[in-house]
């Protein structure tokens, strides 16, 4: 996908005027944070849970060497043809020349996130693929020429009716208002594709070291089309999606659903092992999984380590105010909310991506909603105290910051300024009692007075009735 | 230098290991520690004291319609009162092992083969089930094929009682014990396929099939 990351800031002040997009967001939010919510309610050992997955997910990722290797092995022993790419590049490559080897005209894929990072749709059409979209958002994004905005609900910013053009442009059947009918009409759509592709591309939720398994988590079976009927079928995959056994599996399933969509389990897991057995009535012929680097390896062994941690459930943009308000596009690239302002940053750079990790009130919700106890806020603050350390942010913001910590380090004179400021702000709301505007920071009164304060600091009145008792 | 051993020797450098292989002490310890298949904390409700009523309660949460009958040879009679109370022909196409049953005694035209687009409704059996979530586990074989339980837009589940287990670990304990590794495909379906990928309205009925009604034998 196209990095757009360093356009945040005119993009959400779009999006915060786009009332489609705004109610949509709120339907959204309801769905996915009162389910979830529910669903953790009832579930009891929930933090002991979160305890145990995050244990099991540092686990691979410190002997993530051995555990890829051990998946490799299991996974080419069943039949299957393990590569290795760096690059989103040397990804699309790989890929484009299985598919040319082998004479594949037609792909159906099923949803990754991996691939959007890569642009391998692109890259497959322009090497003269028929590429479809099976996941049914992901269809949707596919004729509009849009990108995903959310990881687990990719077409969140759609009305139906915005859908229902689409589906007459693309289908060139009469128009449609209900949405079972919609549904309806991209089972049919798409059942033919599933039937007549030559390869079926798929990511994977998770892949298990000990038996060489990859996987998906799905409600549509789409995903189960695309892996059962080609005859070749793909696995794109993060290196850091390596977990160690169907036990941890068993765990992590647990926490996947509730937390991005209050569900208990999904419709489908397709538990996918290597290739079909010569007797065997239906499955590929031919298996061939690519894990993918892309700037994973680089966050081993650094300060954003817990961040590989993440299970892509999309609880923390769910839940984070930010993200409620602009959604996923105004963050410019595959992964937003509080995961997309750390990865992203990682993957494309920090000089590319700078607004995102400032772009959070650390008001700690994604914290205590990630399934896995990634530390986002933390994280996201090493990033501003990196951007600072590298002159990323600009000269005013830099010389506001170091000039409160200049007076902040420096009691008595952190006294000095604040009553001062007591005293200016309490004059500045007159008789009224209100400030209506703030000099150079009048955005915050656009909308709004401020109440002003009594004109004294807190010590200072403490220190008089403390004073007034003795 | 190939990809695999950049990649391999990125992450032992950041790890503080050297070289681009793990040792062979290093993979001892790591399939060492994968061998425990240590457990994770579990809900109370994983251990329900009556289990087939969590199964039961769990395949309605999801949208699995479910029957008991006493024995496989009831299967037919139940098929044909459902397809007939559903409105839909009573066809289908069905994994071989049913094959024997007496189908003809209930109307109902059995067709041995994998499910074909177009077949309007599945039967298959399954490895077994999970109380925890309603879910029933289809492992792939010769003559378990996935097809039957993925095209049809009716999927008929056979499940016997004594193979529901509390848990997807109880699944996978029995996997190992009595197939070794999971085969290519080991398929868990819990209930029909949905998506609420417009307006975040839920329909049933995407990809996969729009109704599943699990048939249980208890004797």
């Amino acid at each position: 996908m196209l990095v757009q990351s360093m356009h945040f800031k005119q993009r959400a002040s779009e999006k915060l005027g786009d009332a489609l997009l705004q109610g949509n967001m709120r339907k959204a939010k309801g769905k996915f944070v009162d389910g979830r919510a529910k669903a953790v309610a009832e579930f009891g050992v929930w933090e002991e849970l979160r305890t145990h997955a995050a244990k099991i997910r540092d686990r691979a990722i410190a002997n993530l060497d051995a555990y890829l290797v051990e998946f490799e092995r299991n996974a080419t022993r069943r039949g299957a043809v393990v590569h290795w790419a760096e690059s989103a590049e040397d990804a699309c490559r790989i890929i484009v020349e299985i598919a040319l080897q082998n004479g594949v005209k037609k792909v159906a894929k099923s949803k990754s996130m991996v691939s959007e990072e890569v642009n391998l749709n692109e890259r497959m059409e322009a090497a003269g693929l028929q590429v479809i979209e099976t996941d049914l958002g992901e269809y949707i994004l596919q004729l509009a020429h849009e990108p995903p905005s959310h990881i687990v609900a990719p077409a969140v910013h759609k009305s139906k009716e915005q859908v229902a053009d689409l589906f007459v442009a693309a289908h060139g059947k009469p128009r449609l208002t209900e949405i079972p009918a919609m549904t309806r009409e991209a089972r049919e759509a798409l059942r033919g594709h599933f039937l007549t592709a030559d390869m079926g591309i798929s990511g994977s939720n998770f892949i298990i070291a000990e038996t060489g398994t990859t996987l998906t988590v799905t409600n549509e079976g789409n995903a189960d089309m695309v892996t059962t009927l080609p005859r070749i079928h793909c696995v794109i995959t993060g290196i850091e999606k390596v977990i160690g056994t169907m036990e941890d599996f068993a765990a992590l399933i647990r926490l996947l659903p509730r937390s991005a969509i209050g569900q208990t389990i999904t419709n489908y897991l397709t538990v996918t092992t290597g290739i079909k057995m010569p007797d065997e009535a239906d499955g590929p012929e031919q298996m061939h999984i690519v894990l993918v680097d892309a700037g994973r390896t680089r966050l081993v062994g650094s300060d954003m380590q817990e961040m590989l941690r993440c299970i892509r459930c999309g609880a923390c943009m769910n839940h984070c105010p930010v993200y409620q308000n602009v959604g996923g596009h105004a963050y410019g690239w595959v992964y937003p909310g509080p995961m997309g302002s750390i990865l992203t940053p990682a993957y494309v750079g920090l000089e590319n991506a700078g607004d995102l990790p400032n772009a959070a009130t650390f008001c700690g919700e994604c914290a205590v909603a990630c399934p896995v106890k990634i530390p986002l806020p933390d994280l996201m603050r090493k990033l501003r105290e990196q951007q600072f350390d590298r002159k990323l942010r600009p000269w005013t913001e830099r010389a506001a910051i170091a000039a409160w910590g200049f007076v902040a380090t420096r009691p008595g004179l952190y006294a000095l300024m604040s009553k001062l400021g007591a005293r200016v702000a309490s004059w500045m709301g007159g008789r009224e009692g209100l400030i209506h505007s703030l000099p150079g920071i009048d955005g915050w009164t656009k909308g709004r007075d401020m109440p002003a304060p009594a004109g004294r600091t807190f010590r200072e009145l403490y220190k008089r009735r403390a004073s007034h008792r003795a | 230098m190939g990809a695999r051993e950049n990649i391999l020797r990125r992450i032992r450098a950041a790890q503080g290991r050297t070289g681009s292989e793990p040792t062979e002490a290093e993979m001892a310890l790591v399939r060492e520690t994968l061998a425990r298949r240590e457990i994770g904390p579990q809900p109370a409700f994983a251990h329900a004291p009556d289990r087939l009523a969590q199964f039961r309660k769990e395949c309605d949460r999801l949208g699995t319609t479910h029957a008991t009958v006493r024995s496989e040879a009831e299967v037919p009679g139940e098929v044909a009162r459902y397809l007939s109370e559903t409105g839909l022909e009573l066809r289908l196409a069905g994994w071989r092992e049913y094959a024997g049953l007496d189908w003809p005694g209930a109307g109902v035209a059995f067709e041995g083969r994998p499910a074909r687009d177009g077949d309007a409704t599945g039967l298959t059996g399954c490895f077994c089930a999970i109380a925890e979530t309603g879910t029933t586990l289809l492992l792939s074989a010769p003559e378990t094929p996935k097809v039957t339980a993925l095209l049809p837009e009716t999927h008929l589940c056979v499940v016997h009682a004594a193979r529901v287990l509390d848990t997807m670990e109880d699944a996978f304990a029995l996997l190992r014990q009595e197939v070794g590794e999971p085969p290519r495909s080991a398929f868990f379906v819990s209930g029909p396929s949905r998506t609420a990928d417009i307006e975040q309205t839920i329909v049933i009925g995407a990809h996969g099939p729009y109704r599943v009604h699990a048939i249980l034998i208890e004797p």
